[in-house]
């Protein structure tokens, strides 16, 4: 297996994982560029948010190695220490602090200090400010900065998690199900959000929906069982005879 | 909570005390506008509690660990200060040991064990009154936050932990007075604890303690912390995956609760007159819980008003009809759940529970 690269930003070799005998991953690779969007695609079970929670760590795996940019060996850091390096993730279904107004859930996401000692004491700054209103812009939600942010519609809160995602400043964002439960409208937004946070930061995008896999129109990773199917073009993959039997030929 | 509710708060508990310490003092007995020194112990007891819910609702209300072993804390600052008040009565006790405090004569102990030493000095009392808690919940806190045990277990766990002590200090040779506890206090500071002019001194320092708490509280939960921290309560997994380390968080909260409990119970005391073991009994950290789903969980002013609401209704109560007032307490509980989820402050404004 060749090692990870100057232009490797996320590197996974062989990675299982098993739970009480099932086995969610088996000997999975996968390798992610700098600057890369990535779409994810396969049917239930077949290991995606398993890949998640190990890359950010709230998984251990059983073998393989997990290495994010040069040599950072991410199987033996924790989630916080992951999300410092500069991993970010967005659950499938939307999470965010529900008390909280739509600005309160962007400053905690703000990268920076996260210790008690430092967040009793912290006032916010201009700086902070003005980061606050460039992604309030960036995800249509600058009008709505002072509302509870458990108010919003399910598609609010999506992009206020891609808002909040932002705000911590990662190189690698993971995504799951982004448009999961979204309106046409909706889906055409995010897909257009998605590109234009590429431009800056990898992204991952785990998803079902293949009319916005290939309105991304990315490179499609195809899991079953744990492992990689088929890898290519959405078209490429679609014509792939595994895959077909798997999946799409359902 | 809104400022206008937090400045209420602190006018009522700091003027309330000042009036009834000074209707006892100035307005002679007999008088109709006389208060007299029961209803100013009583009044202190209501606030010592009141510290307590306070300091509940800071890891309940914010923090979302539900305690069942608060009152543990409380106890642990009691016995601190009952230490000191037991050393302070010195000769004048029955046995008239200069140096050993009447129990342990009693146990035909010869001298004091090593951990009683020092508690003749009121401020060394006093520094382990915040102490005591404070370590233990370090310790404990530490433990279970780390492995992150939360939730129902967690609460079971501070059970656990006032349970193990209710029966730790119940025996005699731990050296706190077993079963009777510690009682008979002369006096605190060089004042007499029987003196009207002493009680009212100590009423006034509690509701003075309270509200300074009260504004320190309010100051965390407020805080870029206290958002932090209300973020955990409600979504603990996701602030890790934003970079924050919720049990650091729930730890500092911890801490800071036990050691308000600590100043509580060391005020309450020499108000009381005695502390024993039943102080940790679970039931006393259960009640506390009680108070604080009354007034209004996680707004503080709430947590204050349900302890000095209910703890009336139990005076009142278990003066006229006292086999009812645990059914009375557990109605209250139900009751309150099912009708009034944001507690009495819940029927204010139109959302009590704000973060």
């Amino acid at each position: 297996m060749r090692r990870p690269h100057a232009d490797t930003l996320l590197y996974l070799n062989g990675v299982s994982v098993s739970f009480d005998g099932f086995k969610a991953l088996n000997a999975l690779s996968l390798v992610v560029e700098k600057g890369e969007m990535r779409a994810v695609i396969g049917p239930n079970g077949a290991g995606k948010t398993t890949m998640m929670d190990v890359i950010t760590g709230k998984t251990r795996p059983d073998e393989g190695d997990v290495v994010f940019g040069e040599d950072v060996d991410l199987t033996k850091l924790d989630e916080p220490a992951i999300a410092a390096l500069g991993i970010g993730r967005k659950f499938q279904k939307p999470t965010v602090f529900e008390p909280h107004s739509v600005w309160d859930n962007l400053l905690l996401a703000l990268a920076g200090d996260r210790r008690p000692r430092f967040t009793l004491w912290a006032r916010e700054t201009g700086e902070e400010r003005d980061k606050i209103e460039e992604i309030l812009t960036t995800i249509r939600l600058a009008d709505l900065r002072h509302t509870r942010s458990g108010d919003l519609s399910h598609g609010q809160k999506q992009w206020l998690e891609i808002g909040m995602l932002l705000a911590q400043e990662p190189q690698l964002l993971l995504v799951d199900e982004p448009v999961a439960g979204m309106t046409d409208a909706e889906t055409a937004q995010t897909a257009d959000l998605l590109r234009e946070i590429n431009r800056t930061r990898s992204v991952v995008v785990v998803e079902h929906d293949m009319d916005f896999v290939r309105a991304l129109g990315v490179k499609v990773t195809v899991l079953h069982e744990g492992s990689v199917l088929s890898e290519g073009n959405l078209d490429h993959v679609s014509a792939d005879p595994k895959v077909i039997e798997v999946y799409l030929g359902r | 909570m809104s400022r206008a509710a937090l400045w209420l708060c602190l006018v009522a508990v700091l003027a309330g005390a000042v009036v009834l310490a000074g209707l006892n003092l100035a307005v002679p007995e007999g008088a109709s506008l006389h208060v007299s020194t029961y209803v100013v112990s009583l009044a202190g007891k209501y606030l010592c509690f009141a510290i307590l819910a306070l300091a509940l609702d800071l890891v309940w209300g914010f923090a979302g660990i539900l305690s069942l072993g608060h009152a543990a804390f409380f106890a642990l600052g009691g016995y601190a200060m009952g230490m000191y008040l037991m050393r302070e009565i010195g000769p004048r006790g029955v046995y008239g040991n200069a140096i050993l405090p009447d129990f342990m004569v009693f146990l035909n102990w010869k001298e004091l064990p090593w951990y009683w030493h020092g508690f003749d000095n009121p401020g060394f009392a006093l520094l382990m009154a915040i102490a005591v808690p404070g370590v233990l919940a370090l310790v404990f806190g530490w433990l279970a936050f780390r492995s992150r045990v939360s939730g129902v277990y967690l609460s079971i766990i501070t059970q656990a932990l006032t349970y193990a002590l209710l029966l730790a200090f119940f025996r005699n040779d731990m050296g706190f007075g077993g079963n009777n506890g510690l009682t008979d206090f002369k006096d605190i500071v060089g004042f007499d604890l029987h003196a009207d002019a002493t009680r009212d001194g100590l009423l006034l320092l509690t509701a003075v303690m309270l509200a300074l708490m009260l504004v320190v509280a309010r100051f965390v939960v407020t805080s870029r912390f206290g958002k932090v921290l209300i973020a955990v309560r409600d979504s603990e997994s996701r602030t890790r995956f934003l970079g924050y380390r919720p049990e650091r968080y729930k730890l500092f909260v911890f801490v800071l609760s036990a050691v308000m409990c600590g100043i509580g119970g060391a005020l309450y005391v020499p108000q009381i007159g005695i502390i024993n073991p039943s102080e940790f009994s679970p039931a006393n950290s259960i009640e506390a819980v009680i108070w604080v789903a009354v007034g209004g969980r996680g707004t503080l002013v709430g947590a204050i008003l349900g302890a000095v609401l209910v703890n009336f209704g139990k005076t009142i109560f278990t003066g006229a009809l006292p086999e009812l007032w645990l059914f009375a307490l557990g109605a209250l509980f139900i009751l309150v759940t099912l009708l009034l989820p944001n507690g009495v402050l819940g029927l204010f404004g139109k959302r009590g529970r704000k973060p």
